[in-house]
């Protein structure tokens, strides 16, 4: 672009994208490379979103699966697969759906479309491109489940996502693959569209269940922690991401079996990483669960490709803006919860972006410290004045006006909202603090705005004592030696 | 101004659809935002009635989101990223440009009126930072050229996006005789049918 970019100073051109580098004019960003694609697979298609194109490649043949067993034996295979949720805690599916308490119906299922964590984007891409794989999820998560009522809430800001939803919705009413009689069985299900307006707290679940209750769209005091106990309109509620439910067509039709062929043993299938920033071939990309590494990730050939012509790395965020971030001694670790944890991080919602060695770090966790104070719904003051606080202390330190107790009060600002130590990565013979952190607020973004600061502070913490302690330089005049007094 | 006749018949349908009327809040209030542009106080009086709340827990509600308008803005808003992914390729930058070229304060709308120019938070685009929105319409890998064209293609009325309010083009429609049917919680204590299947594959 010619201009400096803010992030650095150094100019930005953009990457140039040709064709035959993988990436499908009609779906941008997405990359289809090597490698298996169990949701991503009908992509390649421009008319993917539409029941014709989706009937002639496989479409609602995982419900007539399911259909063909008990509601308990597809509960068992979703159980079996070890389906880990995609919408940012990778809690097992199966697991979550066995909370519901027996008898005490109706049950609800929700679908969380509210993709807005700083770095992801992959539900849109499944919303957009393949709405049926998603409609007939649910329809499959409601015939084990025993749910008659399905809410798919899309966000707000995302029109044509709307416009895709609305569509194979009616098609598929039209079809018999929702409403009443499923495929002329005693199954019935009503599925309803509902969207948001924006709010990125909304995504969280309890929030969720709030605003499609029409209210403001605060989290719900804890316990009980999980809606399947007490949801919507006070009932039982599943609320599952969009990328987790699009996984279920695949699963019924291949097995729980083939599922955990691909992946590893605790992380199996693949999953959407959108790997975003500094580099050759940003995109997003359906991985291998668990097995692929950052490093593959980011520097593969069959991947991003490595950082941008005649820089190297200096950080990367690994699981979306509420996530520590990781640095060059981490490139190693496998894409899967557990070790990503212990390392003081998380994969969270499948979010990475990579940062060069011109990324200025103190401006790069201010952008993100920033957003979460906009987005605080207000609810608990830690959250509330935390992240105002942190923000404008960045703020200041950035405009030259930092104090040199600054750090100091940063780091204490964010032990109201998150006390004892913090996850953050292993550095200079300190160890990493494993995640999740702690909590004096009601939900986790409050806490989630302290990880740029601690990441950035403990990593390098000279770059803001420069900005804090720079002044004007005071002019020297230079005396050439031997030069006459 | 309150709900056309049309708008009237969607909004009952919509209520139709979920086990309490309060419920199809937010969706009534992107349908009069569709019709005005914004919120109108009359508007929203109504959507009060037809979901069974007060006028000021409907605009309390509203008031916590933040598409929601209670004035108009510009017939085109844009909605320039700056979030993390975008920052790192000159998301602040095209922000700037954008204000500079069009005349205006972020926030700020075109005397025109065809313009309101706002910093938006991630928009799931990421991949194409630096990228923006046009009433929620996504354009990606937006140099400072490819937006002066954008805003003269809009201009011109060629860029084929609907005014401020409008989102799906399409709707969801139900044919009475598909719908499972909805009730309230408290009128579906019964587990579903083909739940207790699970009970015939035990006997066998
Ligand atoms: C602040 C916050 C924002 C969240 N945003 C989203 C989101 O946009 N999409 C999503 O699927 N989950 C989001 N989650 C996670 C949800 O609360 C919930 O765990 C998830 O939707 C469950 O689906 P899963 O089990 O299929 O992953 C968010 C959580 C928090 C705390
Ligand atoms: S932590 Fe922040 S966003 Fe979460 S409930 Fe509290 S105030 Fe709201
Ligand atoms: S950061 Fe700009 S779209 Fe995600």
């Amino acid at each position: 672009m010619g201009t400096p970019s803010a992030a650095g100073g150094h100019p930005a051109p953009l990457p140039d994208r040709s064709a035959g580098d993988g990436y499908l004019p009609h779906a941008p960003g997405y990359v289809l490379n090597d490698g298996p694609k169990l949701i991503t697979g009908r992509f390649v298609h421009e008319d993917s979103f539409t029941l014709a194109r989706y009937e002639s490649t496989g479409g609602y043949e995982g419900l007539r699966a399911a259909l063909e067993m008990t509601p308990a034996a597809v509960h068992d295979e979703v159980r079996s697969a070890t389906l880990l949720g995609r919408g940012g805690a990778g809690f097992p599916a199966g697991v979550k759906w066995g909370f519901l308490p027996p008898g005490k119906h109706p049950y609800y299922l929700v679908v969380n479309g509210d993709e807005s964590e700083p770095g992801t984007y992959k539900d849109r891409l499944l919303m957009e491109r393949d709405p049926h794989q998603l409609i007939e999820g649910c329809l499959i998560a409601c015939y084990a489940l025993g749910l008659q009522q399905c809410f798919l809430y899309v966000r707000g800001e995302m029109a044509l996502a709307q416009e895709r939803i609305a569509a194979a919705l009616n098609e598929a009413y039209e079809a018999g693959y929702v409403g009443r009689g499923i495929c002329g069985r005693d199954f019935s299900v009503d599925i309803v569209m509902a969207w948001g307006a924006g709010a990125y707290i909304v995504g969280e679940e309890t929030a969720l269940i709030e605003s499609l209750e029409g209210r403001r769209g605060m989290p719900r005091l804890k316990p009980p922690y999980f809606p399947a106990a007490v949801g919507l309109y006070g009932q039982p509620t599943i609320v599952n991401n969009v990328e987790t439910l699009s996984n279920l067509p695949w699963l019924m039709v291949n097995g729980a079996d083939a599922y955990k062929g691909f992946g590893s043993e605790s992380s199996p299938g693949t999953r959407m990483f959108a790997v975003s920033g500094h580099l050759r071939r940003p995109g997003v990309y359906e991985v291998e669960h668990g097995v692929t590494t950052f490093r593959e990730l980011i520097y593969g050939d069959n991947f991003c490709r490595g950082i941008r012509d005649g820089h190297e790395l200096k950080m990367f965020i690994p699981g979306g803006g509420s996530a520590p971030w990781f640095f060059e001694d981490h490139l190693d670790l496998p894409l899967e919860a557990r070790p990503v944890g212990a390392a003081g991080s998380m994969l969270g919602s499948g979010a990475i972006v990579v940062m060069d060695d011109t990324t200025d770090a103190v401006r790069a966790a201010w952008r993100v410290v920033k957003f979460f104070a906009r987005e605080s719904c207000g609810k608990c003051t830690p959250c509330r004045e935390g992240t105002t606080w942190l923000e404008q202390i960045l703020r200041r330190i950035l405009d030259g006006e930092g104090r040199p107790s600054d750090i100091d009060l940063l780091l204490d600002i964010g032990d109201n909202i998150s006390p004892g130590p913090y996850p953050v990565a292993a550095h200079d013979g300190a160890d990493a603090v494993p995640f999740p952190p702690r909590q004096t607020t009601i939900c986790p973004l409050g806490p989630s705005a302290v990880a740029p600061v601690v990441s950035t502070i403990r990593r390098f913490r000279e770059e803001y004592e420069s900005k804090i302690t720079r002044r004007d330089p005071i002019p020297l005049e230079v005396v050439p030696a031997g030069a006459p007094q | 101004m309150t709900l056309s006749d049309a708008n009237e018949a969607q909004a009952a349908e919509i209520i139709g659809w979920f086990p309490r009327p309060r419920s199809a809040l937010i969706p009534l209030l992107h349908l009069a935002q569709a019709q005005d542009g914004y919120l109108t106080d009359g508007a929203m009086r109504r959507i009060a009635e037809l979901v069974g709340a007060t006028p000021a827990e409907v605009k309390g509600t509203a008031g916590f989101y933040e598409m929601f308008r209670f004035e108009p803005v510009g017939t085109y808003l844009v909605n320039v990223c700056t979030n993390i992914s975008c920052l790192l390729w000159g998301g602040e930058e095209l922000l700037e440009h954008a204000c500079e070229s069009l005349d205006v304060e972020v926030g700020g709308t075109t005397d025109d009126g065809m313009f309101t120019v706002e910093e938006a938070e991630c928009i799931a685009a990421c991949t194409e930072a630096p990228c923006l929105q046009v009433n929620y319409r996504y354009r990606g890998r937006v140099t400072p050229a490819d937006f002066d064209r954008l805003i003269e293609d809009l201009r011109a009325g060629r860029a084929g996006i609907a005014g401020h309010g409008v989102l799906a083009q399409v709707r969801q429609s139900i044919p009475a005789e598909r719908l499972a049917g909805v009730v309230p919680p408290e009128q579906a204590r019964e587990a579903p049918v083909w739940l207790a299947r699970n009970d015939v594959e035990a006997v066998r």
